[in-house]
């Protein structure tokens, strides 16, 4: 008797966004297969100084959390601001993208988004300063996310020859 | 930017981000218009309806059986919506007579098929459809009579659940506000015979079961009325009001003139169906309630219309929009006291807990300037009364709130809970204080919980969570295993090989065993410790520091608890360097569970064991001992999960071998793989039963102990811990219900017997009454 109300149901939390990591290993259809099988998401927007044991707490409301990798600076080895969450199953997942995404971890509004499943080396930023990518181009100063961007912090590199 | 959760929840629409590749069929279409109708509009919704009627009538020669199903689907899902449908499927009916009757007919078979299938509220929501649709003209009022009678008649079953007769007569009350007016202008003396029906059953049915289910056990500032009674009381003061009733929208008025020239129809004779042990009907409640009405003298008990979260909300997110200012204020009232009523509610909440405070940030954004006010005003008022307040509901009142203010930075008037000071340490006030610190710091740090509450509150402060090295410096030295502590820690540090760092630990001395006694393989605690000690001391940066550590030397720990004494110990000492990091003990028993280093009826012993009788009322106790649980549970149903896909498999391939020539080997495999996970069930299932045994035997220890010796030193028994423990044991029976039901009979032998302590008893009873 369940007929599939398409415009009933659609819960556009827990839909698969817009973005693909340009270094997936796999054709497009392949990553939104994993997309949409995944229990991992990805977690952005996170203060440098915000911890594993935070993220644990926070993330353990939406269900049992399997392990947390925090997002490091490639040179530095240090927190630069993401991490990812894995849950034992897709269910819990999808309650954190619906009422975990969105709210405040240390005071910052936190982005969680799908991912197609951590493999060695995605733990790095891909920033040519080491950090995040939006933290090479950004231009406000974010106390929490080491001030300003690295393209601000270094202006020589913007500095076109007259 | 995202579209309101609060429409989210509603179960309403994404706005944004349809997806516009795929071509839209005319059945989705009209899937699309009937879901949509009621939403926000530039047209009124009478016209909408009117508009949306014609389409759906043009259509019914091609799509009728589409349109017949998509209506149903709505009756039984919007529930918030029903007067909305009601009122199209009237104007149908009113167009096209032997539709409606096809409708009719379909709503029965989808009755049937939901009791059948145990979804009582849904069945609930038809049920009250059907009601309204007499409102709309399209049922004869007599006809529903009828089928109210035949459900009020269940009282008079005999050998039958308590819950099952209650809630035939709560889906009838329930329905009364939409049609009580119509039937008693039809046929008020059955109704008032009804209505004495129900009275008489509601005044002897057994109400055992509410002590268990109330939020507060106080009945003052408000009595904690059963649902039922105060259901029953909310419609014998409509009836006393001639059944005006103010709140629900009725769309069909402005249609009657068209909807009462149409034909009728009537609801075929509709007998309940009978008792089977697989019903599941749904458990008693007690209403929730934290205002006084002088505070909102508008505001309506949710339970007489059977208001829940999602239809609040669909209601009050238009109306917030649009409301004048003061007028918002009952409404908020409302919104606050329903959504606490379902957190609260006991055994579980409907939704998972994250939801409501998830809810509640996002209906402060929508109206900062009222909604917060009177959220702090609840607070306060839960505060208050803290001392009556079920355990289980401060729990959820002290996660919700801790994490509610890490949303605002902890901005708190921390002082107008100053009381709580003076008080003994273990009261519920400072203990509810200390906890939510707790919680806070969780989400924060320590130096952040310091910096947000008064100097004065320095005494509920979490401790600062430090690792304790029982090896620390050299003034330790004196400690047996010093020496060998310090070399395994830099074989660690060196990475030495497991067997190594095992014949390292050889020249650990055994405190347990005779110096003659050569055996040397037995339990040994300062091996234990030492080794244990200095890994978690080496690992201690950070969670994933110690996860390493424990995967790492996974073989060595299996090695040195090996039996039972070996497992408690490792959980000792676990607990006795994390003491000051309840966080971190709970993810590390959650580990070494995982990884099999420890059983779960370990965890419950530990946590029962007079070493941690001073930590037994903390909140993070009994996260660890739920979750244990939980694991037991989720790994009982994976395997049982594994057996029905393997006995699956084997039907399709046998099949298969009927009609092709397939090898008798794969049969022979499946078979035995098939056995294989028979044992394992087996197995899973008789450590489940022992884990919940061993729980409640030790709860029964601790409570006679506690009992007795108040009885012979003449003090009140009826102390906080009394009152904790008590209530946590309530806690394991409403929380797990299903799964010990299974035990029942164990249970009555050999654990929950008349010689116990009634006290006891009394909580066993209550537990049994739930199903009765």
């Amino acid at each position: 008797m369940s007929i599939k109300l398409n415009a009933l149901f659609s819960d556009s939390y827990v839909d698969v966004s817009q973005y693909r990591d340009q270094h997936f290993k796999g054709n497009r259809y392949e990553q939104e297969k994993l997309l949409k099988q995944s229990n991992t998401l990805y977690v952005g927007n996170l203060s440098f100084y915000t911890t594993e044991e935070q993220v644990y707490e926070l993330f353990s409301k939406s269900g049992d959390v399997k392990r947390i990798i925090i997002g490091l600076d490639k040179v530095k080895k240090t927190a630069c601001g993401f991490c990812f969450v894995e849950y034992y199953t897709r269910a819990d997942a999808e309650n954190a993208m619906r009422f975990v995404n969105g709210t405040r971890l240390d005071d910052r509004i936190i982005r969680t988004d799908w991912d197609a499943g951590f493999k060695e080396g995605r733990q790095y930023g891909r920033g040519k300063s080491g950090g995040q990518v939006r933290d090479e181009y950004r231009q406000d100063y974010d106390p929490a996310r080491g001030g300003y961007g690295k393209v601000v912090a270094r202006p020589q590199s913007i500095r076109t020859t007259t | 930017c995202h579209p309101s959760r609060v429409s989210l929840i509603v179960g309403g629409q994404s706005h944004k981000r349809r997806r516009t590749s795929e071509p839209i069929e005319i059945e989705d279409r009209l899937e699309s218009l009937i879901c949509r109708v009621g939403e926000k509009s530039t047209s009124s919704l009478e016209s909408n309806l009117e508009g949306l009627a014609g389409v759906l009538e043009a259509d019914l020669p091609n799509y009728k059986n589409k349109i017949l199903r998509i209506l149903c689907a709505v009756a039984r899902l919007l529930p918030e919506k029903l007067t909305v449908y009601t009122t199209l499927v009237g104007l149908l009916n009113a167009r096209n007579y032997n539709f409606g009757g096809e409708f009719v007919e379909a709503m029965i078979r989808q009755l049937k098929e939901t009791l059948k299938a145990n979804l009582y509220t849904e069945a609930l929501y038809l049920v009250r459809f059907l009601s309204d649709l007499v409102n709309c003209h399209v049922i004869a009022a007599p006809s529903m009579v009828a089928m109210f009678e035949n459900f009020v008649s269940v009282t008079q079953e005999e050998d039958v659940p308590q819950v099952r007769s209650d809630w035939f007569v709560y889906v009838v009350l329930s329905s009364l506000p939409w049609v009580g007016k119509e039937l008693y202008e039809k046929k008020d003396v059955e109704m008032d015979r009804l209505l004495n029906q129900i009275d008489g059953y509601l005044k002897r049915r057994l109400k055992t079961h509410v002590p268990m289910l109330q939020v507060w056990t106080a009945e003052k500032p408000h009595p904690q009325e059963e649902y039922l009674d105060c259901l029953w009381a909310q419609i014998q003061k409509l009836k006393k009001d001639r059944w005006q009733e103010r709140h629900i929208l009725r769309p069909y008025i402005a249609f009657d003139s068209v909807l009462c020239e149409a034909l009728q129809h009537n609801l075929p004779p509709f007998t309940p169906p009978a008792h089977t042990p697989d019903c599941q009907y749904p458990v008693p409640r007690v209403v929730f309630r934290v205002f006084d009405y002088t505070d909102a003298p508008e505001v309506v008990c949710s339970a007489n219309v059977g208001i829940n979260t999602v239809f609040l909300l669909y209601i009050s997110a238009a109306q917030l929009l649009s409301y004048p200012g003061k007028n918002k204020i009952p409404l908020n009232y409302h919104i606050v006291e329903v959504i606490f009523g379902e957190l609260f509610q006991l055994p579980c909440p409907p939704h998972i807990d994250v939801m409501y405070t998830t809810l509640l940030i996002e209906l402060c954004k929508l109206q900062p300037g009222s909604l917060p006010q009177v959220l702090a005003q609840a607070t306060e008022m839960m505060y208050m009364r803290l001392d009556t307040m079920n355990t289980t509901c401060i729990d959820r009142l002290l996660n919700w709130f801790s994490h509610h203010l890490s949303n605002f930075q902890f901005r708190w008037s921390w002082d107008d809970w100053a009381d709580c000071l003076a008080m003994d340490a273990d009261k519920p006030k400072p203990k509810f204080v200390k906890e939510v610190l707790e919680k806070c710091m969780r989400l924060s740090y320590h130096q952040r919980i310091v910096d947000i509450v008064p100097p004065t509150f320095s005494a509920l402060i979490p401790a600062e969570p430090i690792f304790f090295y029982k090896y620390q410096d050299e003034a330790n030295s004196a400690l047996p295993g010093y020496a060998v502590a310090i070399t395994v820690g830099n074989a660690i540090k060196n990475r030495a090989s497991n067997e190594e760092i095992l014949t390292v630990l050889k020249d650990v001395p055994n405190p347990n065993q005779e110096d003659d006694d050569d055996e040397g393989e037995g339990f040994n605690p300062l091996k234990i410790e030492v080794f244990l000690q200095t890994l978690l001391h080496l690992a201690a940066k950070s969670f994933s520091h110690s996860f390493s550590a424990l995967a790492k030397f996974h073989e060595i720990l299996k090695a040195l608890t090996d039996c039972d004494e070996g497992k408690l110990h490792i959980l000792r000492v676990v607990y006795e360097v994390w003491r000051n990091h309840p966080q971190m003990i709970s993810v590390l028993v959650d580990k070494l569970i995982r990884t099999q280093i420890v059983d779960c009826a370990a965890v419950a012993n530990w946590l029962f064991s007079p070493n941690m009788a001073h930590e037994f009322t903390r909140f993070y106790v009994w996260e660890i001992l739920h979750s244990t649980i939980r694991k037991m549970n989720k790994h009982v149903q994976k395997i049982q999960k594994e057996l029905e896909e393997a006995k699956e498999k084997l039907e399709k391939q046998q099949h298969k071998k009927d009609m092709e020539r397939n090898s008798e080997d794969e049969d022979g495999q499946l078979e035995e793989q098939i056995e294989r996970l028979q044992e394992k069930v087996e197995s899973a299932q008789s450590e489940q039963k022992n884990l919940f045994l061993v729980i409640f035997q030790r709860f029964i220890m601790m409570l006679t102990e506690h009992l007795v010796r108040c009885e012979t030193g003449s003090v009140d028994f009826n102390t906080p811990w009394y009152k904790n423990c008590i209530e946590r044991l309530q806690q394991i029976f409403l929380m797990h219900h299903v799964t010990i039901q299974q035990y029942v009979g164990t249970l009555e032998n050999l654990l929950f017997t008349a010689e116990l302590d009634h006290h006891i008893l009394a909580v066993y009873q209550q537990f049994c009454a739930l199903q009765l």
